[in-house]
């Protein structure tokens, strides 16, 4: 079902695409040698190269351009062997150079394609038009002083990707559910850490609306959006937006805007006529970018296993539905826990803990699997102990909470608190007909027909045995007696 | 080619440069002397030649990804026309 928007004059299509810019895991900056670890003390990760001293030259790093060349392969794209860097022209004060060093002609990765799952189940392919390496900007501080701002280089010269996408984008959710898969795969591929809170990854996002069957219309760019959910919000509200232009006989204008997360709207950037004239050309400083295939089908070979193929490895191995494998590969930590607590044990059994119980806990303790309390060894443990009969599956929970609030393996807490079950048919007889003496009334009404109390019985029984009894044996004894 | 008087207002605003109304004739005037120097070279065939990226014919030198720079905060902010503190400081720019 195509999401759509109705105004006065009809229903309207949203166009969106994507551009990201996410900061690439380096050690080193892009064209200089500083460091480009996050929140050091102002303008001390910064060489002349960063601070654009005169005669200093930029020498590319190596291991940033392979960040760019996994990041490609990671969404099907093609590399370049040959590709080259340009200058984009803009005076700005975080700008020291006085232009971006990005690739404008000629990009590193090519064409490749991102597929997104909607909540629907179904699945659509969004495409990925190019990936470039360009330099990240100085940081200004506006707010500290009435008449000046303040310029922190420390981001200067640290390389970002940019990847943009194909207008292909037809929904808020379409938009939020990209974004969510690049970053996973960025993640994956450990070539960004997806860090939308620190801004080392941002969206600007292209938005037009279109009548069913027309060409695009003109489109807005809203800037530096920086949380997926503000992205699908900006997109809505941009979308809107340019619907009541259109029906109120006016024209959307080609312009640059700001999305406002606390009024739900976008608005115009005070932009310069100029903004938009950049006057690239190919920077002189740099001689073309040229890969070796071999390299790049090395840097190929190394790549780890990234989010579609483990999930479709999940689903076939371990029986998962593509639902839960898809949660189970959301962050890869989560991925390998969960692999260390299915491996050689019932694997859905182990799905259904970490979806179920593991994950509550860690929402409730606001703990992340990186310092859960409970260990995947640990869980592991759990799931032996369930899987051999010595805990049934109520005991297993409390067992469950007490290992997160000690951090102790289960079995120590089974022993500690004496909760193995029972499986002593003699203390379950023993228990079964206590109860129904106690209860001679129910039993009566139970022969009658009442066949629902059979649960109360078992209930009660269980009770007696401070839940240790186990249920199956606990259910044929019942039966035994009350047939 | 050549550019008018607005095209030549217009370039050096781009660039950040104060052109008076009686530079802007002599601008124009060299620019397009310029332009038309340049436009000489449009007579050469070259069909079949490869777009030159570079004179040196090589392709780009990879260095390592290790931290070798940096630290030299006192250094980078020495000629900063203000500072504050650790900070450059700049007229303010209001978005």
């Amino acid at each position: 079902m195509a999401y759509t928007l109705e105004g006065s004059t009809g229903t309207w299509e949203i166009v969106c695409g994507l551009e990201v810019h996410a900061q690439v895991i380096s050690k080193s900056k892009l064209f200089s040698g500083a460091s480009a670890a996050y929140g050091a003390e102002p303008n001390t990760q910064v060489s002349f190269v960063d601070a654009a001293f005169p005669g200093m030259l930029p020498v590319i790093n190596r291991e940033c351009v392979a960040q760019a060349v996994r990041t490609g392969l990671g969404l099907n794209a093609e590399i370049n062997l040959w590709s080259r860097f340009d200058r984009k022209n803009y005076f700005y004060a975080d700008l020291p150079q006085g232009y971006q060093i990005s690739q404008f002609a000629h990009p590193v990765v090519g064409k490749g394609v991102v597929e997104v799952t909607l909540a629907d189940g179904s699945t659509k392919q969004i495409g990925v038009t190019r990936l470039h390496l360009e330099q990240d900007a100085g940081k200004s501080l506006h707010d500290q002083d009435p008449s000046r701002s303040f310029i922190d280089l420390n981001r200067s010269g640290v390389a970002l990707m940019e990847i943009v996408s194909e207008p292909d984008i037809r929904s808020p959710e379409e938009a939020g559910a990209y974004l969510t898969k690049l970053r996973q795969v960025l993640r994956y591929l450990g070539t960004c850490d997806g860090n939308m809170d620190e801004g080392s990854m941002r969206a600007d996002v292209n938005v037009s609306v279109r009548k069913a069957g027309e060409d695009f219309r003109t489109r807005c760019e809203i800037k530096n959006v920086n949380s997926i959910r503000f992205v699908m919000l900006a997109v809505e509200a941009e979308a809107k937006r340019q619907i009541g232009v259109w029906e109120d006989g006016g024209d959307v204008v080609q312009e640059t805007r700001l999305f406002d997360p606390t009024r739900n709207e976008t608005r115009s950037m005070r932009s310069k006529e100029d903004a938009h004239d950049y006057r690239y050309f190919p920077d002189p400083d740099l001689l073309p970018l040229v890969l070796e295939q071999a390299w790049v089908d090395e840097l190929k070979s190394r790549l780890p296993e990234l989010p579609d193929a483990k999930t479709a490895r999940f689903v076939r191995d371990y029986g998962l539905s593509a639902y839960d494998a898809r949660i189970l590969v959301m962050e890869q930590a989560t991925a390998d826990f969960y692999e260390t607590v299915a491996t050689g044990r019932d694997a859905k059994l182990a799905a259904n803990w970490m979806m179920g119980d593991f994950f509550a806990a860690l929402n409730r303790t606001g703990r992340t699997i990186e310092d859960s309390p409970v260990t995947a060894a640990n869980l592991a443990g759990l799931i032996d102990l369930i899987a051999d009969k010595t805990i049934n599956g109520r005991i297993a929970k409390e067992v469950f909470e007490a290992m997160v609030e000690t951090g102790q393996a289960a079995g120590v807490i089974v022993e500690a608190k004496g909760l193995r079950q029972v499986t002593d048919t003699g203390a379950i007889d023993a228990a079964v007909d206590a109860v129904l003496a106690a209860n001679a009334d129910k039993v009566a009404q139970y022969k009658a027909g009442a066949e629902k109390l059979f649960g109360f019985f078992v209930g009660q029984v269980m009770k007696a045995m401070a839940g240790k009894g186990n249920p199956a044996l606990v259910n044929e004894a019942l039966k035994a007696r009350l047939s | 080619m050549s550019l008018d008087p607005a095209t030549v207002r217009r370039i050096a605003r781009l660039s950040r440069l104060r052109i008076d109304d009686t530079q802007v004739a002599q601008m124009q005037g060299d620019l397009n002397g310029i332009l038309s120097w340049i436009e000489q070279l449009n007579e050469v065939n070259v069909d079949g030649v490869a777009p030159l990226t570079g004179a040196a014919m090589m392709a780009m030198r990879l260095r390592d990804d290790v931290v070798t720079d940096g630290n030299l905060q006192e250094a980078v902010l020495s000629n900063a026309p203000d500072r504050e503190g650790p900070f450059y400081a700049v007229p303010k720019v209001v978005e």
